[in-house]
Protein backbone atom coordinates (compact mmCIF):
# COMPACT_ATOMS: atom_id res chain seq x y z
CA UNK A 1 0.00 0.00 0.00
CA UNK A 2 3.15 2.08 0.61
CA UNK A 3 3.73 2.27 -2.96
CA UNK A 4 0.02 3.34 -4.16
CA UNK A 5 0.72 5.89 -1.96
CA UNK A 6 3.41 7.13 -3.42
CA UNK A 7 1.27 6.95 -6.65
CA UNK A 8 -1.40 8.99 -5.44
CA UNK A 9 0.67 11.67 -4.33
CA UNK A 10 2.48 11.77 -7.75
CA UNK A 11 1.09 14.26 -10.33
CA UNK A 12 -1.15 14.00 -12.92
CA UNK A 13 0.73 12.76 -16.60
CA UNK A 14 -2.42 12.72 -18.62
CA UNK A 15 -6.06 13.12 -17.42
CA UNK A 16 -8.99 11.97 -19.56
CA UNK A 17 -12.21 13.76 -18.86
CA UNK A 18 -15.64 11.96 -20.17
CA UNK A 19 -13.45 11.06 -23.83
CA UNK A 20 -15.83 10.06 -26.14
CA UNK A 21 -13.49 8.82 -29.40
CA UNK A 22 -15.73 7.68 -32.90
CA UNK A 23 -15.26 6.03 -36.09
CA UNK A 24 -18.24 7.37 -38.54
CA UNK A 25 -20.88 8.35 -35.09
CA UNK A 26 -19.88 4.64 -33.33
CA UNK A 27 -18.05 5.17 -30.01
CA UNK A 28 -14.68 3.09 -29.79
CA UNK A 29 -14.06 4.67 -26.64
CA UNK A 30 -16.96 5.69 -24.83
CA UNK A 31 -17.05 8.21 -21.96
CA UNK A 32 -13.65 7.41 -20.23
CA UNK A 33 -12.64 9.74 -17.31
CA UNK A 34 -9.59 9.04 -15.21
CA UNK A 35 -5.93 9.62 -14.79
CA UNK A 36 -2.07 8.28 -15.73
CA UNK A 37 -0.40 9.25 -12.95
CA UNK A 38 3.34 10.56 -13.72
CA UNK A 39 5.86 8.10 -13.48
CA UNK A 40 2.95 5.21 -13.42
CA UNK A 41 3.63 2.16 -15.73
CA UNK A 42 -0.11 0.66 -16.35
CA UNK A 43 -1.06 -1.58 -19.10
CA UNK A 44 -4.31 -1.08 -20.64
CA UNK A 45 -6.04 -4.44 -21.60
CA UNK A 46 -9.44 -5.74 -22.63
CA UNK A 47 -11.14 -7.83 -25.92
CA UNK A 48 -10.69 -7.31 -29.71
CA UNK A 49 -12.33 -4.17 -30.58
CA UNK A 50 -12.50 -2.65 -26.88
CA UNK A 51 -11.03 1.09 -28.06
CA UNK A 52 -7.51 0.02 -26.24
CA UNK A 53 -5.07 1.17 -29.92
CA UNK A 54 -7.84 4.23 -30.35
CA UNK A 55 -7.23 5.59 -27.01
CA UNK A 56 -3.41 5.10 -27.32
CA UNK A 57 -3.53 7.34 -30.86
CA UNK A 58 -5.76 9.83 -29.10
CA UNK A 59 -3.31 9.97 -26.14
CA UNK A 60 -0.53 10.57 -29.04
CA UNK A 61 -2.19 12.97 -30.33
CA UNK A 62 -3.42 10.98 -33.65
CA UNK A 63 -7.06 11.40 -33.46
CA UNK A 64 -9.15 13.55 -31.82
CA UNK A 65 -11.92 12.81 -29.94
CA UNK A 66 -15.79 14.29 -30.42
CA UNK A 67 -16.35 14.27 -27.06
CA UNK A 68 -14.65 15.50 -23.86
CA UNK A 69 -11.07 16.16 -23.02
CA UNK A 70 -7.40 15.02 -22.92
CA UNK A 71 -5.23 17.30 -20.76
CA UNK A 72 -1.61 16.92 -20.33
CA UNK A 73 0.96 17.94 -17.54
CA UNK A 74 2.19 21.45 -18.16
CA UNK A 75 5.07 20.86 -19.94
CA UNK A 76 3.48 18.74 -22.46
CA UNK A 77 0.48 21.04 -22.98
CA UNK A 78 1.48 22.54 -26.32
CA UNK A 79 2.27 20.01 -29.28
CA UNK A 80 5.43 20.79 -29.86
CA UNK A 81 5.84 20.14 -25.74
CA UNK A 82 4.16 16.60 -26.87
CA UNK A 83 6.48 16.59 -29.89
CA UNK A 84 9.35 16.40 -28.26
CA UNK A 85 8.30 14.80 -24.82
CA UNK A 86 6.24 11.84 -25.70
CA UNK A 87 6.76 9.20 -27.84
CA UNK A 88 4.43 6.65 -29.59
CA UNK A 89 5.02 2.84 -30.99
CA UNK A 90 2.09 1.97 -33.02
CA UNK A 91 1.71 -1.60 -33.79
CA UNK A 92 4.25 -2.58 -36.50
CA UNK A 93 1.82 -2.53 -39.81
CA UNK A 94 2.70 1.35 -39.84
CA UNK A 95 6.40 0.83 -41.14
CA UNK A 96 7.35 0.57 -44.81
CA UNK A 97 9.54 -2.14 -44.44
CA UNK A 98 10.21 -2.70 -48.17
CA UNK A 99 12.18 0.96 -48.19
CA UNK A 100 15.72 0.61 -48.52
CA UNK A 101 16.64 2.42 -44.91
CA UNK A 102 19.73 1.51 -42.99
CA UNK A 103 18.97 0.97 -39.28
CA UNK A 104 21.19 3.29 -37.94
CA UNK A 105 19.50 6.08 -39.71
CA UNK A 106 16.08 4.71 -38.17
CA UNK A 107 17.30 5.24 -34.91
CA UNK A 108 19.29 8.14 -35.62
CA UNK A 109 16.03 9.47 -36.30
CA UNK A 110 14.90 9.15 -32.50
CA UNK A 111 17.20 12.11 -31.87
CA UNK A 112 14.55 13.99 -33.62
CA UNK A 113 14.23 16.63 -31.14
CA UNK A 114 17.62 17.49 -31.98
CA UNK A 115 18.18 16.92 -35.36
CA UNK A 116 14.79 18.30 -36.97
CA UNK A 117 14.25 18.39 -40.91
CA UNK A 118 17.52 20.07 -40.98
CA UNK A 119 20.29 19.87 -39.20
CA UNK A 120 23.33 17.05 -39.47
CA UNK A 121 23.63 14.26 -37.96
CA UNK A 122 26.44 14.53 -35.61
CA UNK A 123 29.28 12.17 -34.73
CA UNK A 124 28.09 12.13 -31.01
CA UNK A 125 24.28 10.70 -32.09
CA UNK A 126 26.07 7.98 -34.34
CA UNK A 127 27.72 6.91 -31.33
CA UNK A 128 24.27 7.32 -29.21
CA UNK A 129 22.88 5.18 -31.76
CA UNK A 130 24.97 2.56 -31.66
CA UNK A 131 25.08 2.37 -27.58
CA UNK A 132 21.26 2.14 -27.78
CA UNK A 133 21.59 -0.54 -30.34
CA UNK A 134 23.95 -2.37 -28.26
CA UNK A 135 21.26 -2.33 -25.45
CA UNK A 136 18.39 -3.80 -27.57
CA UNK A 137 21.18 -6.55 -28.34
CA UNK A 138 21.51 -6.07 -31.92
CA UNK A 139 25.39 -5.05 -32.08
CA UNK A 140 26.81 -5.12 -35.24
CA UNK A 141 22.97 -4.17 -37.22
CA UNK A 142 24.35 -0.34 -38.28
CA UNK A 143 24.40 -1.05 -41.94
CA UNK A 144 21.61 -3.48 -42.56
CA UNK A 145 18.87 -2.23 -44.35
CA UNK A 146 15.42 -2.29 -42.31
CA UNK A 147 13.73 -4.57 -44.60
CA UNK A 148 16.90 -7.39 -44.29
CA UNK A 149 15.48 -7.63 -40.83
CA UNK A 150 13.14 -9.89 -39.04
CA UNK A 151 9.99 -8.78 -36.91
CA UNK A 152 11.83 -9.34 -33.83
CA UNK A 153 15.04 -7.49 -35.17
CA UNK A 154 12.77 -4.69 -36.56
CA UNK A 155 11.00 -4.15 -33.10
CA UNK A 156 14.18 -3.72 -31.71
CA UNK A 157 15.19 -1.41 -33.92
CA UNK A 158 11.90 0.48 -33.06
CA UNK A 159 12.58 0.24 -29.39
CA UNK A 160 16.32 1.40 -29.75
CA UNK A 161 14.48 4.65 -31.28
CA UNK A 162 12.65 5.14 -28.27
CA UNK A 163 15.63 5.01 -26.61
CA UNK A 164 16.77 7.78 -28.22
CA UNK A 165 13.66 10.11 -28.22
CA UNK A 166 14.39 9.96 -24.38
CA UNK A 167 10.50 11.09 -23.43
CA UNK A 168 9.22 11.23 -20.60
CA UNK A 169 5.63 9.66 -21.75
CA UNK A 170 6.02 6.12 -23.82
CA UNK A 171 3.12 4.50 -25.59
CA UNK A 172 3.09 1.15 -26.66
CA UNK A 173 0.98 -0.05 -28.95
CA UNK A 174 0.78 -4.37 -28.43
CA UNK A 175 4.64 -3.85 -28.16
CA UNK A 176 5.22 -7.68 -27.66
CA UNK A 177 3.29 -9.30 -29.99
CA UNK A 178 4.71 -12.09 -32.12
CA UNK A 179 7.80 -11.90 -30.58
CA UNK A 180 9.58 -14.72 -29.37
CA UNK A 181 10.02 -15.30 -25.63
CA UNK A 182 13.80 -13.94 -25.98
CA UNK A 183 12.92 -10.87 -27.69
CA UNK A 184 9.55 -9.86 -25.67
CA UNK A 185 11.90 -10.53 -22.52
CA UNK A 186 14.67 -7.75 -23.38
CA UNK A 187 12.30 -5.47 -24.72
CA UNK A 188 10.44 -5.83 -21.58
CA UNK A 189 13.66 -5.28 -19.80
CA UNK A 190 13.58 -2.00 -21.56
CA UNK A 191 10.14 -1.02 -20.89
CA UNK A 192 11.16 -1.97 -17.00
CA UNK A 193 13.83 0.02 -16.85
CA UNK A 194 12.06 3.05 -17.97
CA UNK A 195 9.71 3.07 -14.94
CA UNK A 196 12.75 2.51 -13.29
CA UNK A 197 13.87 6.04 -14.07
CA UNK A 198 10.17 7.33 -13.46
CA UNK A 199 9.11 7.51 -16.82
CA UNK A 200 5.16 7.32 -17.24
CA UNK A 201 4.47 4.33 -19.87
CA UNK A 202 1.50 3.11 -21.27
CA UNK A 203 1.33 -0.32 -23.16
CA UNK A 204 -1.47 -2.09 -24.73
CA UNK A 205 -1.31 -5.64 -23.99
CA UNK A 206 -2.73 -9.71 -24.01
CA UNK A 207 -0.91 -11.30 -22.30
CA UNK A 208 -2.52 -11.31 -18.66
CA UNK A 209 0.35 -12.74 -16.62
CA UNK A 210 2.92 -10.57 -17.80
CA UNK A 211 0.63 -7.92 -17.09
CA UNK A 212 0.16 -9.36 -13.14
CA UNK A 213 3.71 -10.08 -13.13
CA UNK A 214 5.16 -6.53 -14.60
CA UNK A 215 2.61 -4.05 -14.66
CA UNK A 216 1.52 -2.02 -11.48
CA UNK A 217 -1.49 -0.50 -12.67
CA UNK A 218 -4.37 -1.71 -15.49
CA UNK A 219 -6.60 0.03 -17.17
CA UNK A 220 -9.32 -2.68 -18.49
CA UNK A 221 -11.19 -1.66 -21.09
CA UNK A 222 -14.08 -2.60 -22.98
CA UNK A 223 -15.25 0.54 -24.88
CA UNK A 224 -16.04 1.69 -21.67
CA UNK A 225 -13.88 1.60 -17.97
CA UNK A 226 -14.33 -2.36 -16.93
CA UNK A 227 -12.12 -0.86 -13.73
CA UNK A 228 -8.60 1.09 -13.24
CA UNK A 229 -6.22 1.21 -10.53
CA UNK A 230 -3.80 -1.62 -9.36
CA UNK A 231 -3.50 -4.61 -11.29
CA UNK A 232 -4.33 -7.22 -8.93
CA UNK A 233 -7.42 -5.55 -8.08
CA UNK A 234 -8.76 -4.86 -11.91
CA UNK A 235 -7.70 -8.31 -13.10
CA UNK A 236 -10.57 -10.28 -11.04
CA UNK A 237 -12.38 -12.81 -12.54
CA UNK A 238 -15.83 -11.04 -12.98
CA UNK A 239 -14.49 -7.94 -13.99
CA UNK A 240 -12.03 -9.89 -16.81
CA UNK A 241 -15.97 -11.10 -17.76
CA UNK A 242 -17.24 -8.16 -17.76
CA UNK A 243 -14.86 -6.33 -20.36
CA UNK A 244 -15.61 -9.85 -22.53
CA UNK A 245 -19.33 -9.05 -22.46
CA UNK A 246 -19.07 -6.15 -24.31
CA UNK A 247 -20.20 -6.99 -27.96
CA UNK A 248 -18.17 -5.67 -31.06
CA UNK A 249 -21.60 -5.28 -32.31
CA UNK A 250 -21.93 -1.94 -34.30
CA UNK A 251 -25.82 -1.15 -34.06
CA UNK A 252 -26.48 1.32 -37.35
CA UNK A 253 -29.94 1.63 -35.45
CA UNK A 254 -28.65 2.50 -31.88
CA UNK A 255 -30.25 5.85 -30.23
CA UNK A 256 -27.99 9.05 -30.13
CA UNK A 257 -25.75 8.84 -26.76
CA UNK A 258 -27.61 11.31 -24.91
CA UNK A 259 -25.49 10.92 -21.32
CA UNK A 260 -25.10 13.82 -19.22
CA UNK A 261 -21.01 14.59 -19.29
CA UNK A 262 -19.95 14.58 -15.64
CA UNK A 263 -22.36 11.07 -15.26
CA UNK A 264 -19.76 9.42 -17.65
CA UNK A 265 -17.56 6.59 -16.37
CA UNK A 266 -18.13 3.89 -14.13
CA UNK A 267 -14.25 3.73 -13.45
CA UNK B 1 43.02 3.00 -89.58
CA UNK B 2 42.53 4.05 -85.99
CA UNK B 3 41.87 7.72 -87.61
CA UNK B 4 38.87 6.63 -89.55
CA UNK B 5 37.40 5.00 -87.14
CA UNK B 6 37.82 8.28 -85.01
CA UNK B 7 36.23 10.50 -87.84
CA UNK B 8 33.42 8.19 -88.48
CA UNK B 9 33.02 8.28 -84.76
CA UNK B 10 33.03 11.86 -84.33
CA UNK B 11 30.99 12.50 -87.23
CA UNK B 12 28.18 9.81 -85.38
CA UNK B 13 28.23 11.10 -81.82
CA UNK B 14 29.80 14.50 -81.59
CA UNK B 15 29.45 16.62 -84.41
CA UNK B 16 25.11 16.67 -84.26
CA UNK B 17 26.02 18.61 -80.81
CA UNK B 18 29.09 20.65 -82.30
CA UNK B 19 27.68 21.88 -85.44
CA UNK B 20 23.75 21.97 -84.54
CA UNK B 21 22.65 25.13 -81.87
CA UNK B 22 19.47 23.76 -81.75
CA UNK B 23 21.12 20.40 -81.25
CA UNK B 24 23.44 21.85 -78.44
CA UNK B 25 20.14 22.99 -76.60
CA UNK B 26 18.20 19.67 -77.05
CA UNK B 27 21.02 17.96 -75.15
CA UNK B 28 21.45 20.60 -72.66
CA UNK B 29 18.03 20.33 -71.87
CA UNK B 30 17.13 16.63 -71.79
CA UNK B 31 20.38 16.04 -69.35
CA UNK B 32 18.81 18.62 -66.98
CA UNK B 33 15.59 17.40 -67.01
CA UNK B 34 17.38 13.59 -66.76
CA UNK B 35 18.74 14.56 -63.46
CA UNK B 36 15.86 15.79 -61.48
CA UNK B 37 13.89 13.44 -62.73
CA UNK B 38 16.58 10.75 -61.35
CA UNK B 39 15.69 11.15 -57.66
CA UNK B 40 12.04 12.43 -58.17
CA UNK B 41 11.19 9.20 -59.98
CA UNK B 42 12.84 7.13 -57.76
CA UNK B 43 10.63 8.75 -54.76
CA UNK B 44 7.70 8.29 -57.11
CA UNK B 45 8.28 4.27 -57.11
CA UNK B 46 9.36 4.11 -53.53
CA UNK B 47 5.91 5.52 -52.34
CA UNK B 48 4.05 3.24 -54.89
CA UNK B 49 2.99 6.66 -57.12
CA UNK B 50 4.28 5.45 -60.44
CA UNK B 51 0.94 6.45 -61.96
CA UNK B 52 0.83 9.76 -60.13
CA UNK B 53 3.02 11.48 -62.53
CA UNK B 54 0.69 10.25 -65.51
CA UNK B 55 -2.28 11.65 -63.63
CA UNK B 56 -0.43 15.46 -63.17
CA UNK B 57 0.87 14.95 -67.23
CA UNK B 58 -3.40 14.40 -67.95
CA UNK B 59 -4.17 17.36 -65.71
CA UNK B 60 -2.19 20.01 -67.34
CA UNK B 61 -4.61 20.11 -70.37
CA UNK B 62 -7.28 22.52 -69.16
CA UNK B 63 -4.37 24.82 -68.20
CA UNK B 64 -2.73 24.54 -71.06
CA UNK B 65 -6.25 25.44 -72.96
CA UNK B 66 -7.00 28.34 -70.77
CA UNK B 67 -3.32 29.29 -71.69
CA UNK B 68 -3.93 29.10 -75.38
CA UNK B 69 -7.02 30.92 -75.70
CA UNK B 70 -6.59 33.95 -73.81
CA UNK B 71 -3.20 34.27 -75.44
CA UNK B 72 -3.05 32.05 -78.25
CA UNK B 73 0.35 30.09 -78.96
CA UNK B 74 2.23 31.75 -76.47
CA UNK B 75 4.97 29.31 -74.41
CA UNK B 76 4.98 31.07 -71.60
CA UNK B 77 1.06 31.48 -70.98
CA UNK B 78 0.88 27.55 -71.91
CA UNK B 79 3.33 26.86 -69.27
CA UNK B 80 1.98 28.68 -66.89
CA UNK B 81 -1.82 27.56 -67.46
CA UNK B 82 -0.12 23.95 -67.20
CA UNK B 83 1.57 24.57 -64.44
CA UNK B 84 -1.37 25.86 -62.51
CA UNK B 85 -3.97 23.67 -63.06
CA UNK B 86 -1.62 20.69 -62.14
CA UNK B 87 -0.50 21.87 -59.65
CA UNK B 88 -3.67 22.61 -58.20
CA UNK B 89 -5.23 19.28 -59.15
CA UNK B 90 -1.92 18.04 -56.99
CA UNK B 91 -3.27 19.92 -53.98
CA UNK B 92 -6.29 19.25 -54.19
CA UNK B 93 -6.07 15.33 -54.51
CA UNK B 94 -3.60 15.53 -51.69
CA UNK B 95 -6.13 17.11 -49.46
CA UNK B 96 -8.56 14.71 -49.89
CA UNK B 97 -6.37 12.00 -49.25
CA UNK B 98 -5.62 13.15 -45.77
CA UNK B 99 -8.83 14.44 -45.00
CA UNK B 100 -10.80 11.46 -45.84
CA UNK B 101 -9.62 8.09 -46.03
CA UNK B 102 -10.15 7.98 -50.04
CA UNK B 103 -7.12 6.21 -51.33
CA UNK B 104 -3.89 8.72 -52.76
CA UNK B 105 -4.33 6.20 -56.16
CA UNK B 106 -8.21 6.95 -56.43
CA UNK B 107 -8.13 10.49 -55.49
CA UNK B 108 -5.25 11.46 -58.06
CA UNK B 109 -7.50 9.35 -60.53
CA UNK B 110 -10.66 11.03 -59.90
CA UNK B 111 -9.52 14.77 -60.15
CA UNK B 112 -6.75 14.27 -62.85
CA UNK B 113 -10.30 12.57 -64.82
CA UNK B 114 -12.52 15.83 -64.31
CA UNK B 115 -9.41 17.51 -65.17
CA UNK B 116 -9.12 15.77 -68.84
CA UNK B 117 -12.63 15.87 -69.63
CA UNK B 118 -12.40 19.92 -68.76
CA UNK B 119 -9.37 20.35 -70.82
CA UNK B 120 -10.68 18.88 -74.15
CA UNK B 121 -13.72 20.98 -73.85
CA UNK B 122 -11.96 23.68 -73.54
CA UNK B 123 -9.84 22.75 -76.57
CA UNK B 124 -13.20 21.54 -78.48
CA UNK B 125 -14.44 25.38 -78.12
CA UNK B 126 -10.83 27.05 -78.99
CA UNK B 127 -10.77 26.84 -83.05
CA UNK B 128 -7.62 25.85 -84.36
CA UNK B 129 -6.36 22.81 -82.62
CA UNK B 130 -3.17 22.19 -84.53
CA UNK B 131 -0.46 24.49 -82.57
CA UNK B 132 -1.86 22.80 -79.29
CA UNK B 133 -1.58 19.28 -80.07
CA UNK B 134 2.27 20.40 -81.20
CA UNK B 135 2.43 21.51 -77.36
CA UNK B 136 0.85 18.25 -76.36
CA UNK B 137 3.54 16.12 -77.89
CA UNK B 138 6.45 18.56 -77.60
CA UNK B 139 9.40 19.24 -79.75
CA UNK B 140 12.73 18.96 -78.25
CA UNK B 141 14.15 20.18 -81.76
CA UNK B 142 12.91 23.76 -81.02
CA UNK B 143 13.77 24.54 -77.52
CA UNK B 144 15.36 28.19 -77.61
CA UNK B 145 17.57 29.85 -75.21
CA UNK B 146 14.48 31.15 -72.70
CA UNK B 147 12.75 27.44 -72.10
CA UNK B 148 16.33 25.98 -71.78
CA UNK B 149 16.66 28.47 -69.14
CA UNK B 150 13.48 27.76 -67.28
CA UNK B 151 14.15 23.97 -68.07
CA UNK B 152 17.55 23.83 -66.24
CA UNK B 153 15.94 26.49 -63.71
CA UNK B 154 13.47 23.80 -62.78
CA UNK B 155 15.89 21.23 -62.58
CA UNK B 156 18.36 23.02 -60.45
CA UNK B 157 15.84 24.14 -57.91
CA UNK B 158 14.28 20.79 -57.60
CA UNK B 159 17.65 19.16 -56.89
CA UNK B 160 18.05 22.17 -54.09
CA UNK B 161 14.95 21.69 -52.78
CA UNK B 162 15.34 17.90 -52.56
CA UNK B 163 18.50 17.89 -50.74
CA UNK B 164 17.29 20.55 -47.80
CA UNK B 165 13.75 18.62 -47.59
CA UNK B 166 15.60 15.08 -47.86
CA UNK B 167 15.01 13.57 -43.97
CA UNK B 168 11.93 14.49 -43.72
CA UNK B 169 10.90 13.04 -46.90
CA UNK B 170 12.28 10.09 -46.77
CA UNK B 171 10.57 9.65 -43.29
CA UNK B 172 7.59 10.67 -44.39
CA UNK B 173 8.08 7.77 -46.96
CA UNK B 174 8.60 5.11 -44.65
CA UNK B 175 7.65 6.13 -41.28
CA UNK B 176 4.72 9.12 -41.52
CA UNK B 177 3.45 8.28 -38.33
CA UNK B 178 6.85 8.85 -36.78
CA UNK B 179 7.36 11.80 -38.46
CA UNK B 180 3.88 13.46 -37.36
CA UNK B 181 4.57 11.91 -34.21
CA UNK B 182 7.49 14.03 -33.48
CA UNK B 183 5.68 17.15 -34.71
CA UNK B 184 6.99 17.19 -38.65
CA UNK B 185 4.83 18.79 -41.18
CA UNK B 186 4.29 15.79 -43.35
CA UNK B 187 1.63 16.59 -45.08
CA UNK B 188 3.51 19.53 -46.40
CA UNK B 189 6.38 18.07 -47.03
CA UNK B 190 4.57 15.54 -49.01
CA UNK B 191 2.69 18.76 -50.93
CA UNK B 192 5.74 20.08 -51.54
CA UNK B 193 7.53 17.22 -53.36
CA UNK B 194 4.04 16.65 -55.39
CA UNK B 195 4.93 20.49 -56.37
CA UNK B 196 8.28 19.10 -57.57
CA UNK B 197 6.80 16.98 -60.15
CA UNK B 198 4.72 19.34 -61.72
CA UNK B 199 7.51 21.94 -61.80
CA UNK B 200 9.68 18.77 -63.69
CA UNK B 201 7.14 17.67 -65.82
CA UNK B 202 5.49 20.65 -66.91
CA UNK B 203 9.44 21.95 -67.94
CA UNK B 204 10.03 18.86 -69.61
CA UNK B 205 6.59 19.43 -71.60
CA UNK B 206 8.31 22.27 -74.15
CA UNK B 207 10.78 19.30 -75.15
CA UNK B 208 9.30 15.84 -74.43
CA UNK B 209 5.19 16.49 -74.87
CA UNK B 210 3.30 16.11 -71.99
CA UNK B 211 3.36 12.05 -72.05
CA UNK B 212 6.31 11.72 -73.24
CA UNK B 213 7.64 13.77 -70.14
CA UNK B 214 6.67 10.82 -68.24
CA UNK B 215 8.56 8.39 -69.72
CA UNK B 216 12.04 10.49 -68.59
CA UNK B 217 10.40 10.58 -65.13
CA UNK B 218 9.94 6.89 -64.22
CA UNK B 219 11.24 4.65 -66.74
CA UNK B 220 14.98 5.54 -65.52
CA UNK B 221 13.59 5.10 -62.22
CA UNK B 222 12.18 1.75 -62.77
CA UNK B 223 15.31 0.26 -64.37
CA UNK B 224 17.56 1.32 -61.27
CA UNK B 225 15.78 -0.68 -59.45
CA UNK B 226 17.01 -3.58 -61.10
CA UNK B 227 20.83 -2.64 -60.46
CA UNK B 228 20.72 -1.15 -56.85
CA UNK B 229 18.76 -0.78 -53.81
CA UNK B 230 19.52 2.00 -51.45
CA UNK B 231 17.41 5.11 -52.19
CA UNK B 232 20.70 7.97 -53.42
CA UNK B 233 22.61 5.06 -54.99
CA UNK B 234 19.49 4.25 -57.18
CA UNK B 235 18.34 7.80 -57.59
CA UNK B 236 21.72 8.49 -59.01
CA UNK B 237 21.90 5.67 -61.46
CA UNK B 238 18.08 6.80 -62.65
CA UNK B 239 19.90 10.55 -63.06
CA UNK B 240 22.26 8.40 -64.98
CA UNK B 241 20.25 6.76 -67.35
CA UNK B 242 17.69 10.02 -68.15
CA UNK B 243 20.64 11.63 -69.19
CA UNK B 244 21.98 8.85 -71.04
CA UNK B 245 18.49 8.40 -72.54
CA UNK B 246 18.28 11.72 -74.22
CA UNK B 247 22.18 11.81 -75.51
CA UNK B 248 21.13 8.27 -77.27
CA UNK B 249 17.80 9.19 -77.98
CA UNK B 250 18.49 12.80 -79.68
CA UNK B 251 21.41 10.66 -81.88
CA UNK B 252 18.89 8.57 -83.28
CA UNK B 253 16.26 10.70 -83.99
CA UNK B 254 19.05 12.91 -85.71
CA UNK B 255 20.21 10.33 -87.87
CA UNK B 256 17.06 8.25 -88.42
CA UNK B 257 15.10 11.53 -88.97
CA UNK B 258 12.50 10.20 -85.97
CA UNK B 259 10.82 12.52 -84.21
CA UNK B 260 12.66 13.03 -80.78
CA UNK B 261 10.32 12.89 -77.79
CA UNK B 262 9.42 8.96 -78.55
CA UNK B 263 12.81 8.31 -79.33
CA UNK B 264 14.12 9.57 -76.39
CA UNK B 265 11.52 7.49 -74.17
CA UNK B 266 11.65 4.35 -76.21
CA UNK B 267 15.88 4.58 -75.20
CA UNK B 268 14.71 4.52 -71.81
CA UNK B 269 12.13 1.92 -72.70
CA UNK B 270 15.06 0.22 -73.90
CA UNK B 271 17.72 0.59 -71.25
CA UNK B 272 14.31 -0.36 -68.57
CA UNK B 273 14.10 -4.16 -70.65
CA UNK B 274 17.69 -4.57 -70.48
CA UNK B 275 17.47 -4.03 -66.73
CA UNK B 276 14.66 -6.25 -66.63
CA UNK B 277 16.55 -9.19 -67.99
CA UNK B 278 20.08 -8.29 -67.10
CA UNK B 279 20.34 -6.40 -63.56
CA UNK B 280 22.03 -7.36 -60.86
CA UNK B 281 18.91 -7.09 -58.16
CA UNK B 282 15.85 -9.77 -59.21
CA UNK B 283 16.50 -9.63 -62.88
CA UNK B 284 14.67 -12.25 -65.19
CA UNK B 285 18.45 -13.50 -64.88
CA UNK B 286 18.71 -14.16 -61.65
CA UNK B 287 15.37 -15.12 -61.13
CA UNK B 288 15.78 -17.91 -63.82
CA UNK B 289 19.12 -19.04 -62.96
CA UNK B 290 19.41 -18.70 -59.75
CA UNK B 291 23.06 -18.93 -58.32
CA UNK B 292 23.32 -21.95 -55.77
CA UNK B 293 26.02 -20.45 -53.90
CA UNK B 294 25.08 -18.80 -50.30
CA UNK B 295 27.76 -17.39 -47.62
CA UNK B 296 28.05 -19.54 -44.42
CA UNK B 297 26.47 -17.11 -41.96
Amino acid sequence: MAELDVMTARSTAIELRNLTLAYQGHPAVHHLTGAFKSGSLTAIVGPNGAGKSTLLSALSGQKSGIEGSIDFAPALQSPQGRASKLAYLPQQSAIDREFPVRVLDVVSLGAWRELGSFRSVSADIRARASEVLAAVGLIGFERRYIGELSVGQLQRVLFARLLMQDAQIILLDEPFNALDTRTAEDLLGVVLNWHRQSRTVIAVLHDLEMVRQYFPQTLLLAREVIAWGNSAEVLTTENLARARQTSEYWDDRAPWCVRPPESGSRG
Amino acid sequence: MMLEWGTLLYSWIISPFADYGFMKRALIACVAIGLACGPIGTILVLRRMSLAGDAIAHAVLPGAAVGFIFFGLSLPAMTIGSFIAAALMALVANVVTRWTSQKEDASYASFYLIALALGVLLISTSGSKVDLLHFLFGSVLAIDSESLLMIAGASTASLLLLTVLWRPLMLECFDPGFLRSVGGRGALVHQLFMLMVVLNLVSAFQALGTLMAVGLLMLPATAARFWSYGVVSRSSLAAGFGALSGFLGLLISYHANFPSGPSIVLVAGGLYLFSLCFGTRDSFRLILFPTPQHKES
